[in-house]
């Protein structure tokens, strides 16, 4: 089954509350615009066949240029559509405010999400460690993200988890997804952010319980500390050839981020202003893989 | 700081071949048209008849010429970024991505404001005062500064290629990323410069069709007679009015952040950058409705022409175009729905973007009861308007579903957007270019185009847009964000390779359209159109010579009708003359020429230039040159010159003896199958 996850990166094979409800409504809309849109387009084109010059069949109406009756309908058929389609809009940008926390019974696990050139910090606040470019989550529990940047703007999104939302500097965002089976779910930035941008991607892996106890237990016990030091240094733009975890995280150091206490990232460095069209940077990430 | 700015010879990107040597190429071909037009002795002539013409006809041709040749360099970074998203897979492609990132903001600017603009504003030139039955637009030296301004911004957008960068940050360029600290280039400089140049040039072809189309119209022409273009028309300008000085206010904010330290976007100083977004989409939602509705009233114009029929529910069609332009103002929150609004708000603007879908249903619905009954000539500008119906009904149809939030949620900016944005652009843009360019071509030069090759144009470019934009809903399906350089995921690769196929396609549908001018030019002496009225058309522009005299009519129509040329055939018909007997034929005053828009424009890209570069002495040159060539027009005694009586009756003459022998040959048809009836 997780393997079966695994595979497909769609909106289309969603993995979680979110992303179903929004596939539903996808779909729903499609169906409804396809049902006016298709007799449409064939009566389109059968009308314009049927009135060729050549069909000796077809009654020419050179006068027939108003009817009060037909503009009653041309009107109310596309209004008709839109009340139904604005219902669902309405009821389903309450139901699916990004912001709108997942009734569940298990509580939600709290993840801080910093964007950053050109890679993702996720910080585990409850947890004290962090990860870069690799997002573990328990399979089944709500996810409380809350979004920053510390660069330019950036779009989290995992396709087959739902909502997409911006990362920006100076705030955060609030976001809930769950994935509810196990897998490893693609993740991505959906808003250009510089030379790096391509390479902001990271795994979502999803898994049980017990295993991500394990991986909570595992990242406590080695790799480097999220300090000030070491933020500073993880601000310069780069691309990170692996995914690697913090064993620890200094608290409070997304608000600083938030707040700006901690400055956000410099944009290039390395005195080279970027003439040239193809001149490239010291952190090309081509260069870098 | 130096003499230069910061302009050194660094910025000649000498060790990447790419850009210098098609820079090269361009350059050379500039310098061998230059050669060939002083060595045939044509200069003066171009001087005299295009360049500083202030005749709303040549503006127009020369704007639908700017736009043709941005096509083509927009198409050429089309093709570079489906060739390379086709190559990397897993893999770098040809392009890093600082080079990939300035061909996709190229590609996005150059196709709104350097091909979709001209192309609209062209035919709108072109065609209006025509249609209106007068003789020039309300500012015709305004309206040449217009057209030269707005090719000095492409000038400048394209120099950008051998001397410096363009924006990396997209056709849009959102702060923080187009702030000094992220882009510390030239690039954003000559984004915003390049526009800030045009859109005054723009603004001021707004203001100028405004006061065209309400204060100048043929006597008789009110409101409710004027032809559906010109009511398009003037929804469009009415929008331009309304939102270009927006942009242009959002671009200077920008500029002052980057060029002075201010903070109106900066986070960090006190700014927010999502300002940006709000005002510049504040402009942006409404610029879609000024490239769209101008295309809506040349389907209205094609489909009533070739089905034989007026327009159907044309008070129902003026509602809807004026609904469609007041809503546009009011949606522009759409294209941030994943910024975290809150539901009430996303809610709101969702069902505000759906609400234009209802005015542009009914135009749709319209015009399909405008085909029905009547007799439908497929023709190529018909090809076009039907092309246009299916394949827009497909890119509303899926902007609507982009306007329900929890949809766009797994939507926006992804390649699922892009292709919607694609299918309503060039599904209706740039085919109601094209449909209106095959309609009017002979209206504006002479004869018609080639048919056969109008044909397979439409065809492989209906074809090729679908098999290279089919593709993009499905990957978007897949995840697939747009302006990747590179990417991992398997799935992807097959869609991107057919999508590239489909940019092969489109590629010999611009051949086609190539071969069809050349084509057409070498036998245009078959193809003369000598009455005027080569489509059988039911507004006046036809009912004056092809190419018409530059005073357009020898005497003011006087307008009886909603379709006031038909109205006039039909009554020839029936007394079997020509309605109107020869006038009295006055000498007409015409506006004289000006080279003010030429050296306005020419000291604007010195301007903008020195102003990308930092070289400060060479901008106070530059706005004085432009001042002084401002006061020189304001201070000239003598700007009208009198057409004498004697050539307007000469020209007129002419075509009344064309349309006396088509009128004769008509009535000769009619009797035969009368008498083969009875």
């Amino acid at each position: 089954m997780g393997e079966l996850a695994g595979c497909g990166r769609a909106q289309m094979q969603p993995a979680g509350p979110i992303g179903d409800a929004e596939r539903k409504i996808f779909l729903d809309s499609l169906v409804i615009m396809l049902a006016i849109v298709l007799p449409t387009i064939i009566a389109v084109l059968g009308v314009a066949w049927w009135y060729r010059p050549s069909n000796p069949r077809a009654r020419r109406l050179p006068d027939f240029v108003y009817s009060g009756r037909i503009e009653i309908v041309v009107w109310s058929i596309p209004a008709l559509v839109v009340i139904f389609l604005g219902g669902i809009a309405a009821i389903g940008s309450q139901d699916l405010d990004p912001a709108r926390p997942l009734t569940s019974p298990v509580p939600a696990l709290d993840v801080q999400v910093v964007a950053l050139d050109w890679k993702w910090l996720f910080i585990y606040p409850t947890l004290g460690v962090a990860s870069v470019n690799r997002l573990v989550v328990p399979a089944g529990v709500p996810l409380h993200l809350e979004l920053t940047s510390a660069t330019v703007w950036n779009v989290f999104w995992i396709p087959q988890l739902g909502s997409m939302l911006y990362c920006m500097s100076g705030m955060a965002d609030t976001l809930y997804l769950q994935a509810s089976k196990p897998g490893v779910y693609y993740g991505e930035s959906a808003m250009i952010s510089g030379d790096g941008f391509a390479d902001m991607h990271f795994d979502t892996d999803a898994v049980p319980m017990d295993r991500f106890d394990a991986w909570v237990a595992a990242t406590r016990s080695a790799g480097p500390a999220l300090d000030d030091e070491s933020y500073r240094e993880l601000l310069r733009q780069s691309v990170p050839a692996h995914p690697y975890t913090y064993r620890s995280v200094r608290p409070g150091l997304f608000a600083d981020i938030v707040m700006l206490r901690l400055p956000p990232g410099a944009g290039p460095q390395g005195g080279l202003p970027s003439v040239h069209p193809l001149g490239g940077s010291p952190t090309h990430p081509v260069a870098m893989r | 700081m130096t003499l230069l700015g910061k302009l050194t010879w660094r910025a000649i990107p000498f060790e990447q071949p790419l850009p210098l040597y098609s820079g090269a190429v361009v350059l050379l071909i500039i310098i061998a048209v230059l050669v060939w037009v002083v060595r045939r002795g044509y200069l003066p002539y171009l001087w005299r008849e295009w360049v500083t013409s202030v005749d709303h006809k040549r503006i127009g041709v020369m704007y639908c010429i700017l736009g043709a040749v941005m096509l083509l360099r927009g198409f050429i970074d089309a093709m570079m970024m489906r060739s390379q998203q086709a190559m990397a897979y897993n893999a770098p492609g040809f392009l890093p991505p600082s080079h990939f990132d300035q061909v996709f903001s190229a590609h996005g600017t150059i196709m709104i404001f350097f091909v979709a603009m001209p192309f609209m504003i062209g035919l709108m030139n072109l065609v209006v005062p025509l249609q209106l039955g007068v003789r020039d637009v309300a500012f015709p030296t305004l309206n040449s500064v217009s057209f030269w301004l707005t090719a000095a911004g492409a000038l400048l957008v394209n120099l950008s290629l051998v001397i410096g960068e363009f924006d990396r940050t997209g056709w849009l360029p959102y702060p923080p990323l187009s702030e000094l600290t992220y882009s510390p280039g030239v690039g954003v400089d000559y984004y915003c410069w390049a526009i800030q140049i045009s859109g005054i040039g723009t603004l001021m072809t707004g203001v100028n069709f405004v006061t065209t189309i309400l204060k100048l119209r043929a006597p008789g022409m009110h409101y409710t007679r004027m032809p559906m273009f010109c009511w398009t028309a003037l929804a469009s300008s009415l929008l331009i009015v309304a939102a270009f000085p927006v942009l242009t206010a959002t671009l200077a904010m920008l500029l002052l952040d980057r060029y002075v330290g201010f903070h109106f976007f900066t986070d960090t100083g006190g700014g927010n950058s999502m300002m940006f977004m709000n005002l510049i989409w504040a402009w942006g939602h409404p610029e879609v409705y000024i490239l769209v509705l101008p295309s809506f009233g040349i389907y209205s114009e094609v489909v009533s022409t070739f089905s034989g029929k007026p327009l159907f529910g044309y008070r129902s069609m003026i509602y809807a175009t004026m609904a469609i332009c007041i809503i546009s103002f009011m949606v522009w929150l759409h294209h941030f729905f994943t910024m975290g609004a809150g539901a009430d708000v996303n809610s709101v603007f969702g069902i505000a973007s759906m609400i234009i879908a209802i005015p542009t249903g009914v135009k749709i619905f319209n015009w399909l009861f405008t085909m029905y009954g009547g007799t439908v000539r497929l023709a190529t500008p018909m090809l076009w308007a039907l092309g246009f119906m299916v394949t827009f009904a497909i890119g509303g149809m899926t902007g609507v579903m982009l306007a329900v939030p929890p949809a766009d949620f797994q939507l926006h900016n992804s390649l699922f957007l892009v292709a919607h944005f694609h299918n309503v652009i060039i599904g209706a843009v740039l085919f109601g270019a094209f449909a209106g360019y095959t309609y009017w071509f002979p209206k504006a030069f002479g004869f018609v185009l080639d048919e056969r090759l109008g044909k397979w144009a439409f065809w492989l470019w209906v074809i090729g847009f679908w098999v290279a934009w089919g593709p993009g809903y499905v990957v978007g399906l897949e995840g697939m964000t747009r302006r990747l350089d590179h990417y991992s995921v398997a799935e992807w690769r097959p869609w991107l390779l057919v999508a590239a196929a489909g940019v092969v396609i489109i590629l010999l549908a611009i051949i086609a359209q190539i071969a069809q001018i050349v084509v057409s030019v070498r036998t245009r002496e078959q193809r003369r159109d000598l009455t005027g009225d080569p489509w059988d058309g039911r507004n006046l522009e036809w009912a004056t010579a092809s190419p018409p005299p530059s005073f357009n009519f020898a005497a003011l129509p006087n307008v009886r009708d909603q379709e006031p040329y038909w109205d006039m055939k039909a009554r020839a018909r029936e007394i079997g003359q020509l309605v109107r007997p020869e006038p009295e034929y006055q000498p007409i005053p015409m506006p004289r020429n000006s080279s003010t828009g030429f050296v306005t424009a020419l000291f604007a890209v010195i301007t903008g230039f020195a102003l990308i570069w930092h070289i400060w002495w060479l901008v106070l040159l530059g706005l004085a040159g432009a001042y002084v060539t401002f006061v020189a027009f304001a201070w000239r005694d003598h700007d009208e010159e009198l057409i004498p009586a004697a050539e307007v009756a000469r020209l007129d003459r002419a075509n009344r003896a064309a349309r006396t022998a088509r009128l004769q040959e008509r009535m000769a048809e009619r009797d035969s199958t009368r008498d083969s009836d009875t």
